[in-house]
């Protein structure tokens, strides 16, 4: 890639782990001006985070910059002088969110940064005050028109808690500002220090809807460092339970908005047909969600021809009815009405946020992980993208329709052709003072792991970038414009995780 | 609307005759844990050092598992060197008091059904507002799993209501965040007495895979007294109505305690 800034950085790819001398150390200025030309040259900000040098004191910032046309990541580390750095949210706003993080963990503070606020609430530490979840300096439209709805963090239904502040004409959303933290539990900090025997349930309860695939971004990294070769057939068996995760919440998604537009036929139909695919999963691994599934150096359940052939013959059917279910929304000029032109992302402000997965593709941005940096058995196969234009709720819709079939085939494939072999390897220990990053395409889009291992082999930083972490600022941006009695539609076609952000 | 008609034709009786049929389960559920101390090598701890939430432990009586905190994973099956240790399809697991879920063999007490007063004022109606306090959306998964047609839970007077002010108790899922304290203790507040609590997953029975971080609370009973726990990680769908079934009276008290195994097909 032409570009002097990715000259200055070093260039890995996915699921590669090297020594962590060769991050390259910029003085921070250096660092900031590569970040902000490779953004502009098409560069997506995967994660930007801190952390403390092995000396203590001092805060090291680390940057890993996703080039989606070349299939490259580009890494590269600075540490600020003083207790503040020029921030780089005015001139890229992929960075606002990163920063405040920043901010939050280390006092650490981005000058010029326009929004400046808590991002999780965690509990105060190292003489640092912090303020009580839910206190922040709301953005306010004022006058006498104006009026203020405040939502959550406990909601009507069945949901993660979160708040939600809206300022509201009428009817018509001004502004919503979205305050999370209630999920916070500390996992990132408790990733320090290991693998110890908790890590992998971490990976598995970072946000339980995507257990496989934090599990999978996670697993890759230990065998990166580790230099622990998967075999074939766990490459085919990670996808197929991917996939199928991926089935589940698109179908359950899909019948969700159908309720939420008050379409009961698809609502039931799809509610049932979740279940349907979770139980796929069930029958490979024992558990709904996943658990147990993925493993470091392969996959903790084979499946053999008998029940290979339960899962197609399943899968076979649940497709059959879901299509049914789901035709009916395209069919009914009602559904349509509401699903079309509302919560509409163009692609600019798509782009401008560094939006990721179904979110982003139904902006007409091709972007898709298992496309753009395929590891495993994506390397091997094609999945095509799937993209819609609108960036309403039905493009968000459509693109999960088109996902769900190409899912189906692709496990249908797979499953026909599975190599043959072992289906887990043994896993090593994370070698001494590597650094990695590992990118996996999750049913909300792309996950991102970062870690670094110490001189015994020990994670000195683990940095989670939970997809909803990108999106949710879209959510917001969907709004705008809004009738608030919306929101539970346009909140549902983004379907984002609380407590993958709040970690 | 023809095509609805047709989708609908097709789409077919969903609803499972839950509680009259043993549900069939998949031959990999990992239902409830047995153990087998007659088998335990001597001085043998791999069990114990292999749990990630210190739900086995080892003493004079050998060893002991704690359902509230078990993540009902494969990590003390596989470092097992004698096979004592194994998975039942068992999925009815839900108990009225805390320490029946510390077993020696396998879950030997169920829970018992509300009795005088509450019985006859839940038994047949009961409004639940549920509090995601710290969850992964796992439990908040496989809870709202049952209002869908394959479960129908609407049709045992059980309901998730929108307000606490509405309902007749909470159900709670997730560690108890420190963020979320507050939160719950104000939910819990505003449910007019009498009332319930539910706690449905290890998170909300013992902190689960987040057991003694400083950010939560090792589970609801750290807020506010529960009346029901309903473990697993997350706990099937079918372990979550059973154990409501149970608490109601619905379910005959006793079914399951002589460890009667639900078949397989």
């Amino acid at each position: 890639m032409n570009g002097a800034c990715f000259d200055r950085l070093a260039a890995l790819h996915n699921g590669q782990a090297v020594s962590r001398d060769r991050v390259p150390e910029l003085p921070f200025l250096d660092l900031r001006t590569a970040i902000l030309e490779g953004v502009e040259l098409g560069g997506r900000l995967a994660a930007f985070f801190g952390r403390k040098t092995a000396s203590g004191g001092a805060v090291e910032l680390v940057a890993v910059l996703a080039l989606d046309a070349e299939g490259q990541l580009y890494v590269g580390r600075a540490t600020p002088e003083g207790a503040s750095f020029p921030a780089l949210t005015p001139e890229c706003t992929q960075a606002h969110l990163f920063e405040r993080e920043i901010a939050e963990q280390f006092g650490l503070a981005p000058e010029g940064h326009p929004w400046l606020k808590p991002v999780r609430y965690p509990p105060a530490g190292e003489g640092r005050s912090m303020p009580s979840i839910g206190v922040a300096d709301f953005y306010r439209v004022a006058g006498e028109e104006p009026h203020e709805v405040a939502v959550g963090p406990v909601h009507a239904g069945v949901i993660e808690p979160g708040h939600f502040r809206f300022q509201c004409h009428g009817e018509n959303v001004f502004h919503l500002e979205i305050m999370l933290g209630y999920q916070h539990r500390g996992v990132e900090r408790a990733l320090v220090g290991g693998p110890t025997k908790r890590t992998l349930h971490y990976m598995e309860t970072l946000a339980g809807d995507t257990s496989i695939g934090h599990a999978l971004a996670h697993c890759m990294l230990v065998e990166a460092m580790s230099g622990t070769r998967v075999p074939a057939r766990a490459h085919a068996l990670r996808g197929v339970a991917l996939e199928l995760e991926r089935l589940a919440n698109h179908v359950g998604d899909l019948g969700a908005l159908a309720a939420d537009v008050g379409f009961l036929p698809t609502a039931a139909y799809c509610g049932r047909l979740r279940g349907d695919y979770l139980n796929a999963t069930a029958l490979l691994c024992g558990s709904r969600f996943g658990r147990g599934m993925v493993r470091p150096g392969g996959v903790g359940f084979d499946l053999d021809p008998a029940r290979a052939e339960t899962l197609v013959a399943r899968l076979d059917a649940a497709l059959r009815d879901t299509r049914t279910a789901v035709e009916l929304l395209w069919n009914s000029p009602s559904v349509q009405a509401r699903f079309e032109e509302t919560g509409t992302v163009s692609r600019e402000v798509a782009l401008e946020l560094g939006l990721v997965g179904p979110a982003a593709r139904a902006c007409g941005v091709e972007r898709d992980v298992r496309q753009t940096f395929p590891s495993g058995i994506y390397q091997f196969t094609q999945l095509p993208v799937a993209t819609a234009d609108s960036g309403d709720v039905f493009a968000r819709a459509q693109v999960r329709w088109l996902e769900i079939e190409r899912s189906v085939e692709f496990i249908r494939e797979q499953v026909q052709a599975l190599p043959a072999g072992a289906c887990r390897a043994q896993a090593g220990a994370p070698a001494a003072g590597r650094f990695g990053v590992s990118l996996v395409e999750g049913w909300r889009g792309e996950i991102c792991h970062v870690a670094t291992t110490d001189a015994s082999g020990r994670f000195s930083d683990y940095k989670v970038v939970d997809p909803s972490f990108h999106n949710w600022t879209g959510l917001a941006m969907a709004l705008r414009g809004q009738q608030i009695s919306d929101f539970p539609l346009c909140n549902k076609s983004f379907n984002l995780s609380y407590c993958g952000h709040d970690l | 609307m023809l095509k609805v008609l047709l989708a609908r034709l097709a789409q077919g009786h969903r609803t499972i005759p839950f509680p009259g049929e043993a549900p069939s389960l998949p031959d990999r559920f990992r239902g409830a844990p047995e153990l087998d101390p007659t088998k335990c090598p001597d001085g043998c701890q791999a069990c114990v050092d292999a749990c990630p939430t210190g739900a086995l432990a080892q003493d004079a009586a050998g060893p002991r598992l704690d359902l509230g905190r078990c993540l009902f994973c494969t990590d003390c099956t596989e470092a097992c060197p004698a096979g004592a240790l194994r998975h039942t399809t068992e999925y009815r697991l839900a108990v009225r008091e805390r320490e029946d879920l510390v077993i020696r063999r396998t879950l030997e007490k169920r829970a018992s059904a509300l009795e005088g007063k509450l019985r006859s004022l839940f038994g047949r109606s009961l409004k639940l507002r549920q509090v995601s306090a710290g969850g992964c959306n796992g439990c908040e998964s496989d809870v709202n799993v049952l209002n869908t047609i394959v479960f129908d839970l609407g049709r045992f007077g059980i309901q998730f209501v929108a307000s606490p002010r509405h309902a007749d108790g909470l159900l709670i899922t997730g560690p108890v965040t420190e963020n979320m304290r507050l939160a719950l203790r104000k939910t819990y507040d505003a449910v007019p007495p009498p009332k319930l609590v539910i706690a449905v997953g290890a998170c909300a029975i013992s902190g689960g895979p987040f057991l003694d971080h400083p950010e939560a609370h090792n589970g609801a009973s750290s807020v506010v007294p529960v009346d029901l726990f309903i473990p697993g990680c997350p706990p099937h769908p079918l372990t979550i109505l059973d154990g409501l079934l149970r608490l109601v009276g619905r379910i005959e008290e006793g079914a399951g305690d002589r460890g009667d195994v639900p078949a397989i097909p």
